[in-house]
């Protein structure tokens, strides 16, 4: 630049002088004195703590930051060097350019930070120094891991889950949902109980926002209550146990339902016999003949409860033998249904008599003759409901067809098992119960569960599915059939994030 | 020899006293003791005169001098200037000189042959100091400072700068002052050598503060040691010694 300028500038050597003090030569400085007797002279950590108790829980490895907060660190690790760092007070004078950790033994109960600061002395001239500050680790036990101590088994809040049916596929999906959420990521025990699971927590706000969770996945009412435990009357500290009960509406997906006469009147006068085709936080209500579909939220139900007349338990298998389509598509609520005339024998008749039945069916869009489905014999049944009665003059249908089977290709492919799979809480088994938790009986509904999850793609919205590997579907197999078993695509599958040994792994996943 | 001494508790000796080969000038204190110490080195040899320029008491960077004459700043009031007359030998001229940089002490640094100007001085000025301190005068900078007068301090045997004062610089400024001069400090690591140490050519008086370091560079830049007895007998002795075999 002082070429461009047109000026010419002498190359300038710096020279030496004495330092003042020693007299060395050296390169003058602001302070003109050599860095040996600046450090002599100012010591710049003066002042700065060198000497740190800290407080450190045994059992769970971590460490207090007064008041109340325990940070978990390793040793020698960052966070740990964050940690101490911030319990040096008066750091804020001088500036921190660089800490590192000098290695003690672990038993020793010593950490030793080397810190190295800079400051500005004597006209200018910034002075770095090093030094060691040393931190005596006292062990104090943390207040969770003492109670942990004190009572394994010491739960806070309780969340006892029920729906009064006689199935548990609402719990199966409820798991899925908990899981896919995380919603039970505080639990400390979860306990499998006869018609519901039982949640513990540690804390109560713990369990309140798992009832929250819930009421915003499914119909529920909740009431909760607390049990005092221990009590201090010089500080006035209170414990209490609290329990929340939560019972979710007994009306599952694919139930007849007759809705007694208030409540038809307060949904629009919808035909006493519905079908329930969708349960979230609220339900939605189809009559099968008028296709029309009204939506119940949990309050509403609560306020005039009312059961179902036929549940899945007692669906039936029709064969289909002809299909005649009365109106056009309708859209219900984001599902497609045509209603149809259709001429349907059941399959315990079929070919031994020549019962048929003919009834309107919602399915048109699904049915074809020859086709096999699943519905509720009204024809055969014995319905000793309430509400039936106090209808008088209804006229009931002989058949209502649910949905579609496909039993007998399901049947073809028995040798093959799934290609996909899902994951399962930890759940403790009551082995206490009445002993009416048959494990035959879970299984089955498990696996229909399960087919259900295969046949419904809106059931699958909201729940996490992961790739089985061992059980890949060859790419020639898929090509084959014509008409295929509904099964998962395999986009929707999320692949498995295996983390745990091969063992665990296979504990905790079920297929 | 070089001797340390403060004045009312300050280092900064060279403030409060102006020293040449033909006289000194000391501020008055609140007690002697300056004063004395002044007297003690140098009473039968040249005159100490106490007083005050433009009523205040840091002479030494107010006026600039040597053995030949006395420049003053236009703020000195015609008492002191009468003061001055009286008090100092006749061959020294005293003179009162108009010039916008008033502190001169820290603008012209000045033995009895050359003298370092401030760059932004007057031509009349320049033209003046020629002709009263009988000296040939020279623009510079020391360090890149343009204070001269204050970052150093030269006598006829040697000088004391800034020092920051490139190699270069340093050579430059000894072939126009035709002195060795070496580059240091005064008053523990105080880079204004000027304010700290006021010089002759057989002696030279400093802060309190100067560490035993800083006073041997000093007795040895300016030669002070040559002045004593003791080194005068060793050449002597020398000289005699020649003749022995």
């Amino acid at each position: 630049m002082a070429e461009e300028a047109g000026m010419f500038r002498v190359h300038q050597t710096i020279g030496s002088v004495l330092c003042c003090k020693c007299g060395i030569p050296m390169t003058p400085n602001a302070a003109n004195m050599c860095v040996k007797c600046l450090r002599s002279e100012v010591d710049i950590t003066e002042g700065l703590q060198k000497h740190v108790i800290i407080m450190h829980c045994p059992e769970c490895d971590s460490y207090l930051q007064p008041p109340k907060t325990w940070i978990k660190a390793q040793l020698e690790s960052k966070e740990l060097l964050t940690f101490c760092v911030k319990r040096l007070k008066n750091l804020n004078k001088v500036r921190l350019v660089h800490a590192e950790f000098v290695w003690t033994e672990p038993h020793s109960k010593r950490i030793k930070v080397k810190l190295r600061v800079q400051k500005e002395v004597l006209n200018g001239a910034i002075l770095e120094q090093a030094y060691v500050v040393e931190y005596v680790q006292q062990d104090h036990m943390c207040e969770s891991c003492s109670r942990v101590q004190a009572n394994p088994d010491q739960w806070v809040a309780s969340v006892q889950l029920r729906q009064h049916v006689s199935h548990r596929r609402t719990f199966f999906y409820l798991e899925q949902l908990i899981l896919r959420h995380d919603a039970a990521s505080r639990a400390i025990k979860i306990k499998q109980m006869d018609q519901g699971i039982d949640f513990f927590f540690a804390n109560r706000s713990h369990g309140v926002k798992f009832v929250e969770f819930l009421g915003k996945v499914a119909p529920i009412r909740s009431r909760n209550d607390k049990q005092l435990v221990s009590h201090d009357p010089k500080s006035n500290n209170y414990n209490y146990k609290y329990t929340f009960s939560v019972e979710i509406c007994p009306i599952c997906r694919e139930d007849l339902i007759c809705l007694p006469p208030k409540v038809a009147a307060s949904l629009g006068n919808l035909g006493p016999l519905v079908l329930c085709t969708k349960v979230t936080n609220s339900m939605v209500l189809l009559d099968p003949f008028t296709l029309r579909h009204c939506f119940m939220d949990a309050d509403q139900y609560w306020r005039s409860p009312f059961t179902s007349l036929l549940s899945s338990r007692q669906l039936v298998e029709y064969i289909v033998l002809d299909v005649e389509i009365v109106s056009p598509e309708v859209n219900v609520g984001g599902s497609k249904y045509v209603l149809a005339d259709a001429q349907v024998a059941r399959m315990s008749d079929f070919g031994k008599n020549d019962k048929i039945f003919h009834i309107r069916t919602h399915l048109g869009h699904l049915l074809n003759p020859g086709d096999y489905a699943l519905g509720y014999d009204l024809y055969g049944a014995n319905s000793n409901d309430i509400q039936l009665d106090k209808y008088k003059g209804l006229v009931l249908p002989e058949a209502i067809l649910i949905k579609k089977s496909y039993e007998e290709k399901r049947q073809r492919k028995r040798g093959k098992p799934r290609h996909w799979k899902l994951k399962s809480l930890n759940m403790e088994v009551d082995s206490t119960a009445k002993g009416r938790i048959d494990e035959d009986k879970m299984n089955k509904e498990y696996e229909e569960f399960l087919k259900d999850l295969e046949e419904n793609p809106e059931l699958r919205f909201n729940i996490s599915l992961y790739r089985n590997k061992e059980n890949q579907p060859s790419e020639m197999a898929s090509m084959t059939d014509g008409e295929d078993v509904p099964s998962v695509p395999l986009e929707e599958l999320l692949a498995d994030l295996d983390l745990s040994d091969d063992e665990n792994g296979d504990d905790s996943m079920r297929e | 020899m070089a001797t340390r001494l403060q004045f009312e508790n300050n280092c900064e000796v060279g403030v409060f006293s102006k020293l040449t080969n033909a006289y000194c000038l000391v501020a008055i204190g609140g007690s002697e003791n300056f004063y004395s110490t002044f007297e003690s080195e140098l009473a039968g040899v040249i005159p100490v005169v106490k007083t005050s320029i433009a009523g205040t008491r840091i002479i030494g960077r107010l006026c600039a001098g040597n053995k030949n004459g006395l420049l003053l700043p236009h703020t000195t009031t015609d008492q002191e200037l009468q003061h001055l007359r009286n008090s100092l030998p006749d061959h020294v001229v005293v003179q009162r000189i108009e010039e916008r940089l008033s502190a001169l002490g820290n603008c012209i640094a000045c033995n009895d042959h050359v003298a370092l100007a401030h760059t932004d001085l007057d031509r009349e000025t320049e033209e003046m100091i020629a002709d009263v301190l009988g000296v040939e005068v020279f623009r510079q900078t020391i360090a890149g400072n343009i204070l001269v007068g204050s970052y150093c301090a030269f006598s006829n045997r040697g000088g004391l700068v800034h020092p920051h004062t490139s190699i270069e610089d340093l050579d430059e400024l000894s072939t126009l002052l035709q002195v060795p001069l070496v580059a240091g400090t005064v008053n523990r690591g105080s880079e204004v050598i000027a304010s700290g140490i006021t010089v002759n050519d057989w002696t030279a008086f400093c802060g309190s503060d100067t560490t035993a370091t800083e006073l041997s560079v000093i007795e040895s830049v300016f030669k002070l040691r040559e002045a004593q007895p003791i080194a005068i007998v060793d050449e002597m002795r020398k000289s005699l010694i020649d003749t022995y075999v």
